[in-house]
């Protein structure tokens, strides 16, 4: 099987749809699981939510900004270049959205695109692909009501720290989709995160 | 008993019934065809193409047939179709200096390379009716000059020459913008400003242009060459590593020349004011290049005090298909403010003249 | 002449791409105007263009849409907008408002409470809430930036000093979230509370100004105000003169030329539903069909 053609969406219109209600839904209620009905089949590394949401969102007009071992990867590259046709950077602060196969190749939050003040639309979309190990948090804001807890696949480290720095730089930053087995998580900048 | 009003559905259905029926007319007289449109009526269809921007004669008729020959309405009717057309990729330049040219006249020059050629123009011509065209009489073959085949630089290029005028491009940009593609910002770049301009009504920005020469914004125009005939153009295929040509297209283009006394970095030289717009369009590409210049004040150190001058206010105004939907939509029911309104009145009014409440507002006493 | 077929929901999947991004962004900044690169649509600008564009962007074949101009679903532009997505998008469409998974509106926000599962989509004429403090949009942008909106209580503390309370009775300004002004789209302000800590997501579309903005659900939504003049929303005197529902926004309806009116309900499902439970005003008579 040729994996450059093969692999995107079995229909392009309602596939494409479908995902987007699901990544709408996930911002629109932060820490909500939505599940991703798609089809969409990438080479590997690139995960098929990943694929997915490339496919949906991403075309001409947006900047996108992979990870090192994705963009290493001839099939990955050849596959987002015949069924997106976005331009890829290698500048990370210009990037529209970023595709991370793998938390740890997880670049610091501040390296991203935060947009301006003037425009904070004009920041990057991080799309991480997440394993199953999650930990107990406790989400705040607006999506949200009172307070939620859950338990989220979040990266190690200083991970909620670095979130709350993005949080604190509002109306800029950056807004993070978390994908995993069929499903998509919205972290946008508005949420706060608490370890429960 | 009440009966609320209802029925939307089936009004509308014959409100659009007896649309189509006044279109149409007294069935005894023939139906126009697009083909005596597009023949007859030249000059609607080539301004139905440039502001409605897409350069297709057929849809431009059909649109002023369907308009019943509102050419706003027709405008309308092209863009949001040429809104859901498939963009394949951007043109390159259209090369206006190798036009198969079919008027050029120079204001500047009494001759030039080239030569004048008036061409089918209004211009000279007295304005009688002329009832031998109402009784359909016969028209004469034209006499037209054997295409010039002598080289036509365009005015522009031979001042330039002589540096006495400012270089074509005073600010190089890697990636020409797309308005339709990518939402405005202002301040805009010129490449945005012209594209707005050249889809921006013929009449606002005529207005405008009359402004400039009334005193609101004083530009010294002269008209260095307005041009009209056809040009190539070409798409470059990336994968065939050469440009294809597409076809011709009929533009008119004016390049106004702007005395400009210089300023501390740039010497004494004529400015440069442009229009483009497709097809026959001779008024509307000259206002254009007065507006355009106009709308350089600012860079070129300028004060910017007149409305020609100022782009927000120009650029936000000049898209008759958005200003026609916002007037228009006044047509709509306000019913809910309208209500908030009243009640707001009322209140104000009781408590500015409790006395007369009970009698001015009877309503308040039920 | 060979006239393309036009893709589902009329826009081609591109311009798509385009206003959901945009609408991601309106969601991740509450209030914050997203410009976005708006399409010429089959209805005139100022008719609902960005509120259509909007529905066109997250709309698929298992939605329920209700389309309302005024708070009505019979009014000829709801009318004519839910023709047009039951043609090019194939969708059910409803009136009833516990039936729709997506509820376009120009100028009401329904009586029923709306719940999760439902997108609120209002059609916006003027998205730029300190538009008639200052036209222009370089300057607005910088208020917003800075977070100056000193000027918008200077305009309505002047309305206080001037008529003795603010004198704004729709598209009454809020503050999103602690941060941004919005313009609530010309609502009366008796629905702003709505708007507060709602269920649903609220998105706006403005075609000809071409701004995308968003409010997430529970969100906090505050009508601006003072403490000495603390907002307030409008009373109506009588309830409807059809179904008998106070607290309920009416329209005026003229009867006569001798100053003969009655007040009904603007959300005509609403009014409906309520006469089929049996509730009665002083103007219903008895049978609901008659008024079909």
């Amino acid at each position: 099987m040729d994996t450059t053609i093969e692999g995107g969406f079995a229909d392009l219109v309602l596939g494409a749809q479908s995902v987007f209600r699901a990544v709408m839904e996930a911002l629109a209620r932060p820490g909500s699981v939505q599940s991703i009905a798609s089809d969409a089949a990438p080479p590997a590394p690139l995960t098929p939510e990943l694929g997915a949401v490339a496919l949906t969102l991403c075309d001409h007009d947006t900047l996108v900004w992979l990870d090192p071992v994705l963009a290493a990867n001839e099939a990955v590259v050849a596959w987002l270049a015949f069924h997106c046709g976005a331009p890829l950077t290698s500048d990370i602060g210009a990037a529209a959205f970023a595709l991370v196969s793998d938390v740890t190749l997880l670049p610091r939050i501040d390296a991203f695109g935060q947009g301006t003040d003037e425009y904070p639309d004009r920041s990057t979309t991080v799309v991480l692909a997440v394993g199953s190990a999650a930990k107990p948090v406790t989400l705040k804001g607006p999506g949200i009501k009172d307070q939620f807890s859950t338990q989220l696949p979040l990266p190690d480290g200083d991970f909620i720290e670095q979130w709350a720095e993005n949080r604190a730089r509002f109306p800029r930053g950056v807004d993070l989709l978390l994908v995993r087995a069929g499903t998509v998580v919205g972290l946008p900048r508005t949420t706060r995160i608490s370890e429960a | 008993m009440y009966v609320a009003v209802k029925g939307g559905e089936a009004a509308i259905a014959n409100a659009h019934r007896l649309l189509a029926d006044r279109r149409r007319g007294d069935r005894s007289v023939p139906a126009l065809r697009l083909d005596q449109i597009i023949e007859q009526l030249g000059l609607a269809v080539d301004r139905t193409m440039g502001e409605g921007s897409l350069y297709d004669r057929e849809l431009a008729a059909l649109a002023i047939l369907q308009s019943r020959g509102d050419l706003i309405e027709a405008i309308f009717l092209v863009r949001a179709y040429r809104t859901t057309l498939p963009r394949f990729g951007y043109s390159k330049p259209i090369d206006t200096a190798a036009m198969k040219i079919e008027r050029r006249v120079s204001a500047t020059f009494k001759d030039l390379p080239g030569g004048q050629l008036l061409g089918p123009t209004f211009d000279y011509t007295h304005r009688l009716l002329d009832p031998s065209i109402a009784e359909g009489a016969a028209v004469d073959e034209a006499t037209a000059r054997a295409s010039a085949d002598e080289p036509a630089p365009r005015v522009t290029d031979l001042l330039d020459h002589q540096g006495l005028i400012e270089p074509d491009v005073s600010e190089v940009q890697d990636e020409i913008g797309d308005l339709t593609r990518e939402p405005l910002e202002f301040p805009l770049n010129r490449d945005r400003r012209l594209q707005a301009l050249a889809r921006g009504d013929e009449g606002f920005l005529l207005a405008l242009g009359y402004s400039t020469q009334r005193g609101y914004g004083r530009s010294h125009p002269f008209v260095g060459e307005i041009r009209i005939g056809e040009v190539e153009v070409e798409l470059d295929i990336p994968e065939l590593g050469f440009a294809v040509n597409l076809g011709r297209i009929r533009v008119t283009e004016c390049q106004m020349v702007n005395k400009f006394k210089g300023n501390a970095k740039v010497p004494p030289q004529f400015t440069r004011g442009y229009g483009l717009v497709f097809g026959q369009a001779e008024r509307k590409a000259m206002a254009m290049s007065l507006v355009d210049r106009s709308l350089r004040a600012a860079e070129l150190g300028e004060d910017v005090n007149h409305p020609a001058q100022d782009e927000e206010f120009v650029i936000s105004h000049s898209d008759n298909v958005q200003s026609t939907g916002f007037v228009e939509h006044l047509k709509l029911p306000h019913y809910v403010d309208f209500q908030g309104e009243l009640g707001l009145l009322r209140e104000m009014r009781a408590e500015h003249d409790v006395a007369d409440d009970a009698e001015a507002y009877p309503e308040a006493a039920e | 002449m060979n006239i393309a077929k036009y893709n589902f929901a009329y826009l081609d999947e591109q311009t798509k791409r385009m206003i959901r991004r945009a609408i991601l962004k309106g969601i991740a900044v509450p209030g914050y105007q997203v410009p976005f690169a708006s399409r010429e649509m089959p209805m005139p600008y100022g008719w609902g263009t960005g509120g259509v564009q909007v529905t066109a962007s997250i709309i698929g074949p298992s939605d329920v849409l209700k389309v309302i101009d005024q708070g009505a679903d019979d009014t000829t532009n709801a009318v004519s907008i839910r023709a047009f997505f039951a043609k090019v998008a194939e969708v059910a469409v409803t009136t009833h408002t516990e039936e729709a998974t997506i509820i376009q509106t120009r100028h009401r926000i329904p009586e029923a409470k709306l719940t999760e599962g439902q997108v609120l989509v209002y059609q916006v004429p003027i998205p730029e809430p300190l538009r008639f403090l200052e036209p222009r949009e370089t300057e607005t942008r910088k208020m917003h930036a800075l977070e100056e909106y000193g000027l918008m209580h200077v305009k309505l503390y002047e309305d206080i000093a001037k008529h003795g309370r603010i004198a704004t009775t729709y598209a009454y300004p809020v503050k999103v979230e602690g941060r941004y002004v919005m313009d609530p789209s010309p609502t009366p302000k008796f629905d702003n509370p709505k708007m507060h800590m709602s269920e649903v997501l609220q998105l706006f579309g403005a075609g000809r100004e071409k701004r995308i903005y968003a409010v997430p659900p529970h969100t906090q939504v505050v009508s601006l105000d003072f403490e000495d003049h603390p907002f307030e929303i409008q009373h109506f005197e009588e309830p409807c003169a059809l179904c008998g529902a106070t607290g309920v926004y009416l329209d005026e309806v003229i009867l006569d030329d001798k100053g003969g009116h009655m007040f009904v309900c603007s959300d005509t499902d609403n009014c409906e539903d309520r006469r089929e439970h049996g509730h009665r005003g002083k103007l219903a008579g008895h049978a609901l069909e008659a008024a079909e």
